[in-house]
């Protein structure tokens, strides 16, 4: 066990961990920031995935001694009010179903638009293809990156 | 570390009781009758035993609470029954606030998510008790007043005397309203006037969902909470023969090892700690029961399929002649494998048994089952056992079964601790209850004239008593008919999958009776026409399924898709009734390099009233995109008992890039709703395997599409 003091959503954060834990249970179980799921545990559906040094990561892949000052933006750090664009994005389309999986949705999508704020359809195809969505609402994260995009 | 689940049941009443006098309207869900209701004054309410289920509330300050005591796992039943209420109660949606209820089986009944049964079973109750409260709010403005009610109207959350010029709130009324005598006879809207029901609303839990708050029951925590994982046996027909757990005991973290039934659970601090520790446990299993693979399975299909013992499900006419008149027989084939339901979050819930009752949280789509297996399991008494509902991180079916809930209540009553149950991704896949795997024989005799004078079908289940739907049609189209099963019982369990026996069932018949249509020398969507014609006309033995809303969503499905008047498009068709609702689909695919490629999918849709637009929407285009990934792609196969595919790296469920164009129709026929959680999964296999006959000439008798000799080489999923 060591205690490590992480950066993250702007503040700096310690927990008590082992050394080869997870980033994603470290956010859970650590520093009650649940709003980073966990979906498969080997990086295959996104739900986990949060921000370090602004590039979207599978946070069950990546284990706390391996992030050293690298700064990390989860779900809840997006935004203050859930307005950033691709929040509001999400709203107006009314994309969630269950809901389980729109985190990790939206942070490959903020991620996606930072780098590349006009994504072509393949392009956004492409970037969000390693997020599952269960329920199916392809169409509307589709729908809502485009949207979000426009607003650019 | 602190609770993050702020609010429950108890919370909104007290604070229900700080509120200056609101009105707060108990209504018995157990039945539409208007005398069973009773306004409740809000100081009432915590004296505990009241006998009503649910509440409406109306606080001074105009906000109204709605309970949505049904479990939501995607379906958007949170937002959509609150609207059916408001609806009718004339509410200003923006002041609605919909809180979900724990489960509470004296305030609710059917608290359950299963059989797209929500809104079909609840509508006309929670129509009445939108427009009781509405009535009393209006004669509390006419006592006011002194006017007659008849010349007062509500509309926004307000009542307005229109010739007097005067308004007041519903917040304003709540307090007066809540001393008037229950109107035993309300008057429901025209259907012709709904504002609300019909129109696109936002799910009610976006914001939360979005900004990544505690929604689910894997977000549960609470202060001196365990962790616990189980290791159950990896092959179905296995049991413990002994049970190491020195090495797991010793890694930091841990706090307990216990064994239980076919259980090793690990205990401890947090989940990682836990999840390394099971790994060193040291388990040996023996043979319990049959130790069965996929191979066995493919053989026993076959076997029973000619086996001289089944269950007759449906029987018309004389088969036999039929078949021995005919001139033209066709016979085939077609299997599907087991799958897993795969919710994104996976199993688990919270437990603590302590001595004077039991606390449990977490998702289930049948708390009141989960509690009183429980409670028998526990010997303590029901009413002893409080269950909280988190939001689902998905179902399909899985949640309906209760093994996650009663080993999380075992395992706190033995550790004497409040304890939450994880699975893993791969606990979950191969831990049980799956899809069934089912082979189905179909038959059809036609005569010279290309007329289906007989047709059979027997289906052959793991575990599933009854595999076919003997009174869907083409039931009551056929004079000859025989419809029978066989069940295989296997120590795999299996459960209800997302439409269950039909997301299978359908694409087979579909995919048969387009070949027959072929034989026949008919277009496909006019040959189902012509049965169903013939259904009406002389219909054969008991019809359970509506004729003219059949031909309603093949014949707009038809016109929207341009059915057969595309050049160098493949159209393939489907319709199929299911939980009281029927859909029609027309897939579209093209050939690039010599390759089939899903471009669309059309569907018509009959429902009834559509409540929520946007959410019926979604709930086709994802019913389909579900249809479509498990037809292509979901393949659970076994290997001496146990599943080979434990994640998604072997387990393919369809991702953004395989997604087709999806364009959705509803057939607006007035009548009341009749479900959609369901029914549009089951036609999307039959049109696809049709349209990709139309364009190869090969017909796909086996799910996964993708795993097929005919598509060798082709990916269907793969688009350019």
């Amino acid at each position: 066990m060591a205690t490590y003091t992480l950066q993250i959503n702007g503040k700096s954060l310690s927990a008590d961990v082992e050394s080869d834990t997870p980033l994603l249970w470290v956010l859970r179980d650590h520093l009650g920031l649940v709003g980073t799921k966990y979906g498969c545990g080997i990086a295959q559906c996104g739900a986990c995935t949060v921000h370090l040094n602004g590039s979207a990561v599978r946070s069950c892949s990546i284990p706390v001694s391996a992030i050293g000052v690298g700064k990390i933006t989860t779900i809840e750090g997006l935004s203050e009010k859930g307005d950033h664009p691709v929040q509001q994005a999400w709203s107006e389309v009314d994309v969630p179903q269950c809901g389980y999986c729109q985190a990790g949705q939206i942070m490959s999508a903020a991620a996606l638009l930072t780098k590349n704020p006009k994504p072509t359809k393949e392009q956004i195809d492409t970037a969000m293809n390693g997020n599952i969505c269960r329920c199916g609402t392809y169409h509307r994260i589709h729908e809502a990156i485009t949207l979000a995009s426009s607003k650019h | 570390m602190s609770t993050l689940f702020k609010t429950n049941r108890r919370d909104f009443l007290k604070m229900a009781t700080t509120a200056t006098g609101g009105l707060i309207l108990g209504f018995h869900w157990n039945s539409a009758e208007a005398s069973s209701m009773k306004v409740l004054d809000a100081a009432v309410l915590p004296a505990g035993d009241i006998n009503f289920n649910s509440y409406l509330s109306i606080s001074s300050d105009d906000v109204i609470t709605i309970f949505s005591p049904n479990p939501e796992l995607g379906q958007n039943i949170k937002t959509s029954f609150p609207m059916i209420v408001a609806e009718e109660l004339d509410a200003d949606w923006k002041k609605v606030k919909v809180i979900q209820a724990s489960l509470d089986t004296k305030k609710y009944e059917r608290q359950l998510t299963g059989g797209s049964g929500a809104i079909p079973h609840s509508w006309e109750r929670l129509r009445k008790a939108g427009a009781t409260a509405k009535q009393m709010l209006i004669e509390a403005a006419a006592k006011r007043w002194n006017v007659s009610p008849a010349s007062l109207k509500a509309e926004n959350s307000v009542v307005m005397d229109v010739a007097g010029g005067r308004k007041l709130t519903y917040g304003e009324l709540a307090t007066e309203a809540s001393s008037i005598t229950i109107p035993t006879d309300v008057k429901l809207k025209d259907k012709k006037d709904f504002i609300l029901i019909g129109t696109a609303v936002h799910n009610v839990d976006n914001l939360e969902m979005i900004t990544g708050k505690p929604l689910y029951g894997l977000d549960f925590y609470r202060e001196g909470m365990l962790f616990a994982m189980i290791q159950r046996p990896l092959s179905f027909g296995m049991k413990i023969k002994s049970v190491d757990a020195t090495a797991a005991k010793a890694m930091n973290g841990i706090v307990d090892v216990v064994t239980f039934k076919n259980n090793v659970a690990v205990v401890g601090k947090s989940t990682w700690q836990i999840n390394k520790a099971r790994k060193l446990l040291k388990i040996e299993y023996e043979k319990e029961g049959n130790i069965e693979s996929t191979s066995d399975h493919d053989r026993i299909f076959k076997e029973l399929l000619d086996s001289k013992e089944a269950t007759v499900r449906r029987k018309d006419g004389d088969v036999d002649a039929a078949f021995k008149s005919a001139a033209k027989v066709i016979t085939r084939e077609y299997q599907c494998p087991f799958l897993s339901h795969s919710p994104m979050e996976p199993m688990n819930f919270f437990a603590h048994v302590r001595e004077d009752g039991v606390e449990l949280v977490g998702p289930s789509q049948t708390p009141d089952l989960a509690r009183n297996e429980i409670a028998k399991l526990l010997n303590v008494a029901p009413e002893n056992i409080t269950l909280e509902l988190t939001r689902l991180g998905g179902g399909f079916g899985r949640r309906l079964k209760t093994d996650y809930a009663l080993e999380a209540a075992e395992l706190s009553s033995l550790i004497k601790a409040p304890v939450k149950v994880i699975w893993t991704r791969e606990d979950d896949m191969s831990g049980g209850s799956y899809r069934p795997a089912v082979r189905y024989r179909f038959e059809a005799a036609l005569d010279a004239n290309g007329n289906m004078i007989g047709y059979k079908l027997r289906g052959v289940g793991i575990n599933v008593g009854n595999s076919t739907r003997e009174d869907n049609f083409p039931s009551g189209a056929v004079d000859n008919l025989l419809i029978d099963s066989i069940e295989h019982k296997s120590p795999i369990t299996t459960g209800a999958w997302r439409a269950p026996i039909t997301n299978f069932l359908a694409y087979a018949e579909q995919a048969f009776l387009d070949e027959v249509a072929v034989a026949a020398k008919q277009d496909p969507v006019q040959f189902r026409l012509n049965l169903l014609e013939r259904a009406k006309k002389t219909p054969v033995g008991a019809i359970k399924y509506d004729i003219d809303r059949m031909k309603g969503v093949i014949e707009l499905a038809a016109e929207k898709s341009g059915w057969g008047k595309k050049k160098n498009i493949h159209q393939g068709f489907s319709v199929y009734f299911s939980h009281r609702s029927y859909v029609a689909q027309v897939a579209e695919v093209t050939m690039k390099n010599g390759k089939p490629m899903i471009q669309k999918i059309y569907a018509a849709a009959d429902c009834g009233i559509v409540v929520n637009l946007s959410g019926a929407y979604q709930q086709v285009k994802g019913g389909i995109v579900d249809g479509m990934g498990h037809a292509l792609f979901g393949n659970l196969t076994f290997k001496d008992g146990a599943v080979e595919q434990r994640n998604y790296n072997s387990y393919r469920l369809i991702r953004m890039k395989e997604v087709p164009e999806v364009e959705v129709h509803f057939v607006n026929n007035g009548i009341d709703p009749t479900g959609l959680g369901e029914p549009a999964l089951p036609p999307t296999g039959g049109a696809i395997a049709n349209a990709i006959f139309k364009a190869t000439g090969k017909r796909l008798y086996n799910q996964p599409f993708n795993k097929q000799e005919e598509m060798q080489g082709v990916n269907l999923g793969e688009r350019m």
